[in-house]
């Protein structure tokens, strides 16, 4: 990696502050970060580590609103969610491995909007809100495509708020060799209505397939979906699967992700 | 009861301690004062021409001790060859010269064009993002058969074309088995891709040079599998530096799998640099770096046609194969499609006229040489393919058609040059029925169709050819090195034994198993025998590990120089008890006087040996050592039997393997842990090579597999628990041990039994699907049931 200069501030304004600095840059848990330095394919003039920040660490869940602080890592959220709020706990504890889920944050992870990541599903499934450091953002309003967020330079995603569902469910389907989402769709079945996002699959990032939230709002069960299909021209083709088959995976997940939540 | 200490018995590593607790010794581990550090700019195209390497900006940046380009190497000699291989019309392949660093043209992603050796590593790799360079792009060729086109691009300028060799065996074969296939009753054709695959050892590569101004001794710590012969090839083809100027030590090596046989440009590289800057000069591969520089493996494309009379008796074979050599010869590569894969078409079977033809093609990408199990597997893959398609074809039982045809008489000549000793083919596939419950298939298979699933069984033989080789046949067949191996025996006055070997052990487990060979011959204990291996230094002229060979030959060399020791301290112990050497019997460490009650000790022995004072000075030398070369008389040829049950899930393509099952022949077996997790490991690559890894280029020479990101490497989850047995046993009848060596069978046993098992799961349902090339991702898999 090239040399560049740490700061380790104690508080978001903080790193607020430090970031306005010239081609600073956020360091969450640095599992994106970290090995996009080491192949030298980022050259910041300084890191903001936000792992000194204790108010944006921790787990609460309060009045049917789980809310997460931005710089959690994964196996914090899996231990600590897993009474309130089963499906994203077991979402944050499947990602990567021991040592990803040990220093990977829920902030890190949906401000990076990598296409294939996990929480992104969860979080517009769920219709969370996303708090930043500036004001807070419905996950419809947030994401915007591969890589691409409502997030301003400088701008700190501090906590994230999800809406508890009466059910939930994540399944994913993983990439063989970074085990990554080849497709992931999370289900979440509120009062109002369900919401199914789906993440791994689509070139414009994670996404809600609206068609089938319409057919499982008048009947939930998994033959509401017969005779829906994603259309594959925006999905991703790579080595581990093509348009088809991505498409055609999402129809699968999120049919099991309806039997898993009955 | 399984016995306790010695020959059959498995202590537990004793390696192990030091490997897992972090006390081994790596060539990383090895810091020089003074060392200086080399970073590589590699070339990021596949194929161009260099108009321009400008370093001065580079040279002036801070730390750079020195930048060298290929312009320094071209008084050196190019990175050799070590096989030569003559094609179908009696003329030697074409063989293009391997520069230190580029020279003229870049040739794959990865060839290094220049090295800059700086205090740090940091400031190397700074300096080379200074490098001016102009490239221009040429056009790359990737597809082999796209590169034999009249017109493709050359990746040599200097050669006709792409063509290294166009193989023909037997040659007299051809017009033979041309007849009996086109007059058989029955003919099985399949196409196939045995796929390109990545080594990835744990430890990447590391290579540390070394210079002695005061002396004029260079050394080179190297993460090798045969050190002495690194110390050959670079000392006498490369450097010109004569063997006793030059060190070669292969400490603790993390997993060799092949790639770690060769002699790589780094090496060279470090050694030649440490000398030109006066410091040590240290090289660690990033796993980046390794995927692009380390040699692939395999990286064939087959059409085999089987046929078979009306009574389903095989009649003849013949297969035409592409075989990928990559941008240059690697040091063992033109071997590997040849002999020590024409040599195995007959497998296991009694196929009287066999025709292999291979065209070994240079394109744009990494060198391809020897990767586990090396030519072998490509063998058996498409071997075993085609007879389970033959038998489904032909609506037979697969073990039936194969039992019908196996070798049941030895020794056996194949049409195929080489002479089986031993096998009991049947035995193994007994065993195999028997362990891997064949019976109960039919309930698991309808358990699996109450949940969804489809599930399948496939089964496969195989023979290997290890033990790697007689020098005289492998000379006759190209090879420029002899494959002997050698070990020095040391007793040390105390009774304690050092033995230098010149196998190499990265982790096999020599350094337990040879001691209990030992431990056994004496009847001492095995704590008692220290195994030294891994610098030419302090071993003698060894050829290294690889090709299963270490216990077949280096074991047998320890046997014959523990022999030697055995019978000069009969000679000093009749002297202590004043008796006949022919009286004079061991056996648990004590030596005795056959009909007396007279005996001495081991230690009482060896230390009349270095304590000279009673003893027949006039008739026997003081001391107790002794070195023996062996060279063994022909190939050892373990076996075996191998199953693999699936389940697929239709709805995703998703491959899970339930059973896993390998029942081998081994010859006689030292230490049945390690054979065990030699199996283990081998079937991990197997089932990694058939379900998950897979190196892809796109057609500009960019390889796509790059990184752990895109390709598989299999995880503890992808695998089954393991049943293997090896107890069925058919002694090799020419090394003194009866051994025939395991480290490859796994990888070469397993692919074929992994993929005829989900065309079986495929059929079951139905599906009319008689092949899925490697790897059987959950994408292909699905693909293939959309028909």
């Amino acid at each position: 990696m090239y040399s560049f200069e740490v700061d380790k501030p104690g508080s978001v304004e903080a790193a607020v502050a430090a970031l306005q600095i010239e081609e600073a840059m956020a360091l969450g848990g640095g599992q994106t970060l970290i090995p996009t330095l080491k192949q030298r394919l980022a050259s910041p003039s300084r890191l903001v580590s936000l792992a000194g920040i204790a108010e944006m660490k921790g787990v609460s869940a309060v009045d049917g609103v789980v809310t997460i602080g931005g710089g959690t890592p994964h196996a914090t959220v899996a231990r600590e969610a897993a009474g309130a709020y089963p499906a994203l706990a077991a979402l944050a504890g499947n990602i990567g491995d021991p040592a990803v889920r040990n220093r990977g944050t829920i902030g890190g992870s949906l401000a990076n909007n990598d296409p294939a990541a996990c929480y992104p599903s969860a979080a517009l499934a769920s219709g969370a809100t996303i708090v930043t450091s500036s004001r807070e953002i419905a996950a419809d309003d947030y994401f915007q495509g591969m890589f691409t967020t409502a997030l301003h330079e400088g701008e700190i995603v501090t906590a994230v708020r999800f809406p508890v569902p009466q059910a939930a469910s994540y399944q994913k389907f993983e990439q063989p060799a970074s085990r990554f989402a080849l497709v992931g769709v999370f289900l979440a079945r509120f009062a109002e209505g369900v919401r199914v996002a789906v993440t791994g699959a689509s070139e414009d990032g994670v996404f809600r397939w609206s068609e089938a939230e319409e057919a499982l709002n008048k009947e939930f069960r998994a033959d509401a979906l017969t005779g829906l299909a994603i259309a594959p021209e925006n999905m991703i083709a790579d080595l581990h699967g093509t348009k088809e088959y991505r498409a055609h995976l999402v129809s699968v997940m999120t049919k099991r992700a309806i039997r898993a939540v009955g | 009861m399984p016995k306790d200490h010695g020959i059959g018995a498995s202590p537990k590593r004793r390696e192990d301690v030091r490997f897992l607790s972090g006390t081994g010794n790596y060539t990383d581990d090895i810091n020089l004062n003074g060392q200086a550090y080399v970073h590589f700019l590699r070339s990021d195209v596949a194929h161009g021409r260099i108009d321009r390497v400008d370093t001065a900006a580079a040279a002036a940046m801070p730390g750079v001790v020195r930048i060298f380009t290929g312009a320094d190497f071209e008084g050196v000699g190019g990175l050799p060859c070590g096989w030569q291989v003559t094609d179908r019309h009696g003329q030697p392949m074409a063989e293009p010269g391997h520069p230190v660093l580029a020279q003229g043209k870049v040739r794959h992603v990865g060839d290094p064009i220049a090295a800059v050796v700086a205090d740090t590593y940091e400031q190397a790799r700074d300096a080379a993002e200074a490098i001016e360079l102009d490239i221009e792009e040429l056009p790359a060729v990737v597809d082999m058969k796209a590169a034999l086109r009249d017109g493709a691009p050359k990746v040599h300028d200097d050669l006709a074309g792409n063509l290294c060799y166009d193989w023909g065996f037997v040659e007299e074969n051809r017009e033979a088995v041309d007849k009996a296939i086109k007059e058989a009753a029955h003919v099985t054709t399949l196409e196939l891709v045995n796929q390109r695959m990545v080594a990835n050892p744990m430890e990447p590569r590391v290579a540390v040079g070394d210079y002695n101004r005061a002396t004029g001794d260079h050394t080179l710590y190297t993460t090798s599998q045969n050190p002495h012969v690194i110390r050959l090839l670079m000392g006498a083809f490369v450097l010109g530096i004569p063997e006793h100027k030059l060190r070669v030590v292969a400490p603790d090596v993390g997993g060799g799998f092949g790639t770690k046989i060769f002699h790589y440009a780094e090496e060279a590289f470090c050694t030649f640099a440490a000398k030109a800057v006066n410091r040590p000069v240290k090289w660690t591969s990033s796993r980046s770096e390794a995927f692009m520089s380390d040699a692939h493996g395999r990286d064939h494309v087959t059409k085999i046609e089987l046929a078979l009379d009306a009574e389903n008796n095989f009649v003849a074979l013949r297969t035409d194969t592409h075989a990928n050599m990559g941008a240059y010869l690697s040091t063992f590569a033109p071997s590997v499609p040849t002999w020590l894969h024409g040599t195995l078409m007959a497998g296991n079977y009694k196929t009287p006229l066999i025709y292999v033809n291979v065209k070994a093609v240079f394109t744009n990408t990494v060198p391809v040489d020897a990767y586990r199990g090396a030519g072998r597997p490509e063998a058996t893959f498409q071997l075993e393919r085609v007879i389970d398609k033959a038998a489904r074809e032909l609506g037979v039982d697969p073990v039936a058609l194969r039992r019908q045809n196996f070798i049941t008489e030895f020794p056996y000549a194949t049409p195929v040059a080489v002479e089986y000793d031993t096998g009991d083919y049947n035995a193994t596939m007994d065993k195999l029925i028997e362990i891997g419950d064949f019976a109960g298939f039919a309930a698991r298979r309808a358990a699996s169709e109450a949940k969804g699933k489809l599930r399948g069984l496939g089964v496969n033989c195989y023979i290997e050819a290890c033990g790697i080789a007689p020098s005289n046949l492998v000379g006759q067949l190209g090879a420029r090195a002899g494959l002997y191996e050698s070990a020095t025996v040391r007793v040390n006055a105390t009774g304690g034994l050092v033995v230098m070997t010149g196998s190499h052990s990265h982790g096999q487990g020599h350094e337990t198993a040879f001691p209990q060979v030992i431990a056994e011959m004496i009847g001492i204990d095995e704590s008692m025998v220290e195994i030294v291996h891994g610098d030419t230094a302090n071993t003698p002229m060894g050829m290294g590990t690889y090709g299963s060979r270490s216990l077949a030959v280096g074991g047998s060399a320890m046997v014959r120089a523990t022999e030697k020791i055995i019978n000069k301290a009969k000679r000093i112990a009749a002297h202590l008890m004043e008796a006949s050497e022919s009286d004079i019997e061991l056996k648990d460490g004590q030596f005795s006087v056959a009909g007396t009650d007279k005996s001495v000790a081991w230690g009482d022995v060896t230390l009349a040996a270095y304590v000279p004072h009673n003893y027949p000075l006039e008739d026997i030398e003081p001391g107790l050592e002794e070195t023996a070369f062996y060279d063994p008389s022909n190939f050892t040829y373990p076996s075996g039997a191998y199953a693999c049950e699936v389940e697929v899930d239709p709805e995703t393509g998703r491959v899970t393997i339930e059973r896993m099952t390998a029942a081998d022949d081994f010859g006689n077996i030292v230490n049945p842990m390690i054979v065990s997790g030699q199996v283990h490991g081998g079937l991990a690559q197997g089932i990694g090579q058939a379900l998950l890894e897979g190196c892809v280029y796109d057609e500009n020479g960019q390889l796509l597999s790059a990184s752990y990101m895109d390709y598989a490497m299999p995880r503890a989850d992808d695998l089954p628990f393991y049943t293997v047995d090896h107890s069925c046993v058919t002694p090799c009848t020419h090394n003194p041990l009866g051994v025939k060596g395991c480290g490859e069978a796994g990888a070469i046993g397993s692919p074929p039994s992994v993929v005829n098992a989900v065309v079986d799961a495929l059929q079951s349902a139905g599906r009319d699907v008689t092949h899925i090339d490697m790897p059987l991702s959950p994408a292909r898999v699905w693909a293939a049931l959309q028909g």
